[in-house]
């Protein structure tokens, strides 16, 4: 895809210093997406260790390889990994980190301090789970479900709830950043309906950040405190109320949720604009389907809870507000889908995990259908249709979109182009693998096989093993892109500035970029996704290399006179 | 869909304002960030004791005669007492503002000193009642030891009162730290007229740990003024 | 190993509804899904670059489509949504005369104890065809009673009473399990449901070995622990009465209202502070500590009997 040679910058901002030290004390957010990505792509391994453990376990219905101590260990720790140390912080702290500044045409980040900072507080909650993890590690569950987590359980959860709190100090002040990053410092003329989906969904996920943490942050307080003295708020023997810490931990911990899901979709729209050459359809729809999405995402909270003995009435407004969440959701699989008609759609590596998003996300919406139901809800919640359900969410959805990301701004990152043949190879494999392992999840918990279970009935083996077959070809997939993403850092830096022709303010600078980003701040005139390049030229093969130039530095000029110049652009955006 | 022309440019001039962040355009521009920040920072820590004023909510309303019984126990006048000095200290924190607002340093170090000492003061009485708790047993755990009325409702109304003044106490110590270091900057003349958000910002949230404690005060100790004794 | 079922068996009433519901579900979600994958998959290969397909006509933007898209979906979910919290109404109100069981969930097991005075561990033996109450306490952390074949579950917690119902339609076995995760060994928390035709259930019933009613043990726990004292007609009014308490509506000491059922008289038992009724002093410990909790549930059930009903009668 070189077909334009831009001359290589010596002065790109992975050559700004070699030194541990130009790293580890670097101010530049794009550095620090770098640090966030090593960090995170650690603790996948490390869930994923633990997820391959469970799976081995679970291909007997017997229990044989380890104690059932130990698998409790295993599913705690691997959600805690999963969750709390790689999908929250995947897209925001990665891609977010790098692109955020980029795509709104700034320097860096408005606090970049405090974001060295959070990558710091990152590594710290890190290292308190560690501690946990080799010594012994606990056995609550991720959910910490008072009374268990504070009378109960024979191991010590305090250090990883310390961990837990720092780490959500690192979420929080990560979605503040992007905050003030958005609301002020947005390049001239590019007003809040100009903006790439990426920010508004990042823009979401602060807000859910921001709002939502700190409530987990003083549940696991009380929690800590609980354990520490041997009497809390939560513990019944006091006419303390376990049901308040779960409504406490969810009141985080569903809105969580849509932290790790609404990035994916900011990817997924860059990504499936990109490769069908045609403006988002609908863009005020999907904008604000995604405000929508967080701000129902803080009101149903207590559909986790429709069998915990909340109270019916409860029960009945949590349903129906679940119920909602699908409108915005399905506003967002449709848009996408009508984005893709009457495109020129290239088949690439990103699109094709977007393609996977898509269809597994609509699996996993569909499936939360069944839950927001009341009546099916009772039979299905805390059996594996759960976890099935919110796999098909979080791995099918937020890894599948990070994935889609990783692939598609690689390039802008690093440089360097993978190897295409392996990278859809990969993407495939993932697909497959996860279906197998996830779908017949969906009918053991149909069935009634309760999650969480050590031993099982005989009668639900067969599926087991088919889930743990499943999840040993997604284990592989997985290895893949480590292996050819590490090997295309050995090769030079002749991506190019915009291999895919894409539209967008972190493709108009170089690859990689410099440390100031841009060598002039760009003006932004026009609405985004102006892919109409190929749009006369139907059925043309070759429109795209030529097309793409006009992209590149985004002077096509007929697409410049799609709109009169905005009012605001004489300044940045200050809202 | 970009002007390459635009007149900005980023590769820093030689008189570049060194009060000026290299990723701000303007100083009004990192003003403006550096105030959202902190507001934004601040809707974080409402959030953050909504938790607990959630719970204490809850439990207040199951256990009302227990918790207005507990709260006989705690101090009212040492508490009225660090009322006062809170706002009196934020008092001292709006001059210091003002003072580093008009760029006179001398002014605004004696102001945050003043402020420093009252900030210092709550903490010394807080301290006071603290272990007015510790030795009637009134601290949660294996030695509470409560002979009045349902001791174990007593029992949650002390873990709210030690959880909420406590993180409240954790957020004046670090107010205290920061304190020092926007002292330290004042006095090594890092501010000025045209800049001195940090000095501002450190005034909201000064402004907001008090707010806080003017929640706490009438909803720990305040409950039952009439039902008590003594 | 080859005993491969797909679907699970529906043995309650609630099961067929809910089954129904599922179905629904099923069903909406293929819909919805084929049209995306069709979409995509016909979009992907007739749009793919370089294909001669016409793109005359491409939109951006739709507003009918889209709002088609949002207010179909809508109106199908509120639609599932009325029926479903209708039948999840149904499943929270026991019908009248609904014979009642008591669980006591522990670390790790289930312990059952009917009226009659038979005590289970891990199993509950029901009768075919009539409605079943289980009133549930936990003694630790929470648990959850769950019976796929029934497609009920709730959530046992410690320090209160939770309830569901559930009348078996067809007589067999069936799985129990604890659903909601409590320690090491959760997964051995696990029993089984035999449901009977009710002749041979009467003959279970009639098997126990010496064991006093839930209300016999009961009353002899109210003169072990001296309740009399206070709680009788001719003990000086220093407690309220208990005969015909069960059922009534009792006025506290605030003005409030509280129907005086299973969970009103078990916290009384444990937290006599929590209502005090109307014209009387808190004078009662608590015997939180003095009490297991089968002994409050016999305890329960012996007040239960008090007044109008008699033992053994018991609503059968």
């Amino acid at each position: 895809m070189t077909t334009i040679k831009e001359p290589l910058r010596p002065d790109d901002y992975l050559n700004a210093g070699y030194g541990v030290k130009s790293w580890l004390l670097t101010l530049d957010h794009k550095r620090i997406a770098i640090l966030y990505l090593i960090s995170i792509t650690f603790f996948f391994f490390v869930g994923g260790f633990f997820a391959v453990l469970l799976r081995i376990e679970l291909m007997t219905p017997a229990g044989d390889i380890v104690t059932a101590e130990t698998y409790n260990k295993l599913f705690t720790m691997h959600g805690i990994a999963m969750i709390f140390f790689f999908l929250i912080p995947s897209i925001p702290a990665v891609l977010g980190n790098f692109l955020v500044p980029m795509m709104i045409g700034a320097r860096d980040l408005a606090f970049p301090r405090l974001n060295l900072f959070s990558w710091y507080l990152y590594n710290v909650g890190g290292l308190f789970t560690l501690y946990t993890m080799t010594t012994g590690g606990i056995d609550t569950g991720w959910t910490f479900y008072a009374p268990y987590s504070s009378s109960y359980t024979l191991s010590d959860p305090v250090p990883v709830v310390v961990g837990i709190f720092v780490l959500g100090f690192s979420s929080i002040l990560t979605g503040l950043n992007f905050l003030v990053t958005i609301h002020k410092m947005r390049a001239p003329g590019l007003t809040w309906f100009r903006l790439p989906l990426f920010i508004w969904a990042s823009y979401a996920t602060s807000v859910i950040q921001v709002l939502g943490t700190p409530v987990v942050a003083i549940a696991l307080v009380l929690l800590g405190f609980e354990r520490l003295t041997g009497v809390g708020i939560f513990d019944p023997k006091i006419d303390g109320d376990p049901i308040l810490f779960q409504h406490l931990f969810w009141f985080y911990s569903h809105p969580a949720v849509y932290i790790m899901i609404l990035p994916s979709m900011g990817v997924v729209s860059e990504v499936v604009s990109c490769y069908a050459r045609k403006k988002i359809f609908g863009y005020n729809a999907m904008a604000f389907a995604i405000l929508g999405i967080a701000v129902l995402g803080f009101l149903v909270w207590g559909h986790h809870m429709f069998i915990s003995g909340q109270s019916v009435y409860a029960g009945l407004v949590f349903s129906a507000l679940s119920f909602l969440v699908a409108i915005p959701s399905a506003i967002k699989v449709f848009n996408w889908t009508a984005t893709l008609y009457k495109g020129q759609i290239e088949f690439r590596t990103p699109i094709l995990y977007a393609f996977g998003f898509i269809g597994l996300f609509t699996i996993g919406g569909l499936t939360g259908l069944f839950l927001a139901s009341l009546a099916t809800d009772v039979h299905l919640t805390d059996t594996y249709f759960v976890v099935a359900h919110f796999h098909y969410i979080m791995v099918g959805g937020a890894v599948m979109g990070y994935l889609a990301g990783i692939h598609f701004w690689w390039p802008k990152i690093t440089g360097r182009m993978y190897n295409e043949a392996w990278a859809k190879f990969s993407a495939l494999i993932l697909f497959v693998g996860f279906n197998l392992t996830f779908f017949p999840q969906f009918i053991l918990g149909y069935m009634g096989m309760p999650r969480r279970y050590y031993v099982y009935p005989e009668e639900f083996q067969v599926l087991n093993v088919m889930s743990t077959a499943g999840a040993s070809i997604l284990g592989l997939g997985y290895l893949i892109p480590m292996i050819y993403l590490t090997w295309s850092l050995r090769k030079p830096k002749t991506a190019g500035n915009n291999p895919w022709k894409a539209t967008g303010l972190e493709w108009t600078t170089v690859s990689p970029p410099l440390t100031h980003n841009f060598d002039s701040v760009p003006t932004v005139t026009t609405e985004p996704y102006l892919y109409d390049d190929t749009d006369d030229a139907s059925g043309s093969a070759g429109s795209a290399g030529s097309a793409g130039l006009a992209g590149l530095a985004g002077l096509d000029s007929s697409a410049r006179a799609a709109l009169p110049p905005h009012p605001k652009e004489v300044k940045r955006g200050r809202s | 869909m970009v002007d390459l022309n635009s007149g900005h440019n980023p590769d820093h001039n030689p008189d570049h304002n060194p009060e000026l962040a290299h990723q701000f355009e303007d100083m009004d521009q990192q003003k403006e960030a550096a105030a959202l920040g902190m507001w934004t920072f601040l809707i974080t820590e409402v959030l953050f004791f909504g938790g607990l004023f959630t719970a204490y909510i809850v439990f207040r309303t199951q256990f009302s005669e227990a918790f207005a019984k507990a709260s006989h126990h705690l101090d009212i006048v040492l508490g009225g007492i660090n009322t006062f000095i809170l706002l009196g200290s934020s008092l001292t924190m709006a001059l210091a503002v003002h003072a580093a607002q008009e760029g006179r340093k001398e002014k605004t170090i004696r102001f945050l000193g003043v402020t420093g000492i009252l900030g210092a003061a709550f903490l010394v009485i807080k301290g006071f009642e603290y272990a007015h708790k510790f030795e009637h047993n009134l601290f949660p755990g294996a030695s509470f030891g409560y002979d009045g009325f349902e001791p174990d409702h007593a029992q949650l109304f002390f873990i709210l009162y030690f959880a909420l003044t406590g993180v409240h106490a954790a957020h004046m110590i670090v107010g205290l730290l920061l304190l020092v270091v926007i002292a330290w900057m004042t006095a090594r003349g890092r501010f000025s007229a045209t800049y001195h958000s940090p000095v501002e910002n450190f005034g909201l949230y000064w402004h907001f740990v008090d707010i806080v404690w003017i929640f706490l005060y009438p909803l720990l100790y305040l409950i039952d003024v009439t039902g008590r004794t003594q | 190993m080859w005993n491969f079922p797909l679907l699970p068996e529906a043995a309650s009433t609630v099961a067929t509804e809910i089954d129904a519901i599922w179905w629904v579900l099923v069903a909406v979600s293929i819909f919805f899904g084929a049209i995306i994958v069709v979409g995509l998959v016909y979009s992907a290969v007739r749009y793919r670059r370089g294909s001669k397909a016409s793109r005359a006509g491409a939109m951006n933007d739709n507003l009918l489509l889209e709002l088609s898209w949002s207010i179909i979906p809508l109106t199908i979910a509120m639609a599932i949504y009325v029926w479903s919290s209708k039948v999840f109404i149904d499943m929270h109100v026991a019908p009248p005369g609904a014979m009642e069981v008591y669980v006591v969930a522990k670390q790790w097991m289930w312990k059952i104890q009917h009226p009659e005075g038979n005590k289970e561990i891990n199993e509950l033996h029901v009768p075919v065809g009539k409605p079943v109450k289980l009133i549930m306490t936990s003694q630790d952390v929470i648990h959850s009673f769950s019976i796929p074949a029934f497609r009920i579950k709730q959530d046992v917690l410690p320090a209160r009473y939770t309830t569901q119902w559930f009348e078996a339609t067809k007589p067999g076995e069936y799985h129990l399990f604890c659903a909601e995760y409590c320690g090491t060994s959760h997964s051995g928390m696990v029993g089984r449901v035999v449901v009977m035709e009710e002749a041979d259930y009467q003959n279970w019933l009639a098997g126990r070995r010496g064991a006093d009613m839930m209300a016999g043990s009961g009353e002899k726990l109210f003169a072990e622990f001296g309740c009399q004292t206070c709680h009788r007609q001719d003990s000086g009014q220093r407690g309220p009465a208990l005969d015909g308490l069960f059922g009534s509506i009792v006025t506290l000491s605030g003005g409030d209202k509280v129907a005086a059922d299973a969970d009103y008289l078990r916290e009384s038992i444990l937290n006599p502070g929590a209502k005090v009724v109307k014209g009387y002093q808190l004078l009662m410990p608590t015997y939180r500590n003095q009490l297991t909790p089968e002994q409050v549930n016999e305890l329960v059930e012996y007040v239960k009997q008090l007044g109008g009903i008699k033992i053994g009668e018991n609503k059968r």
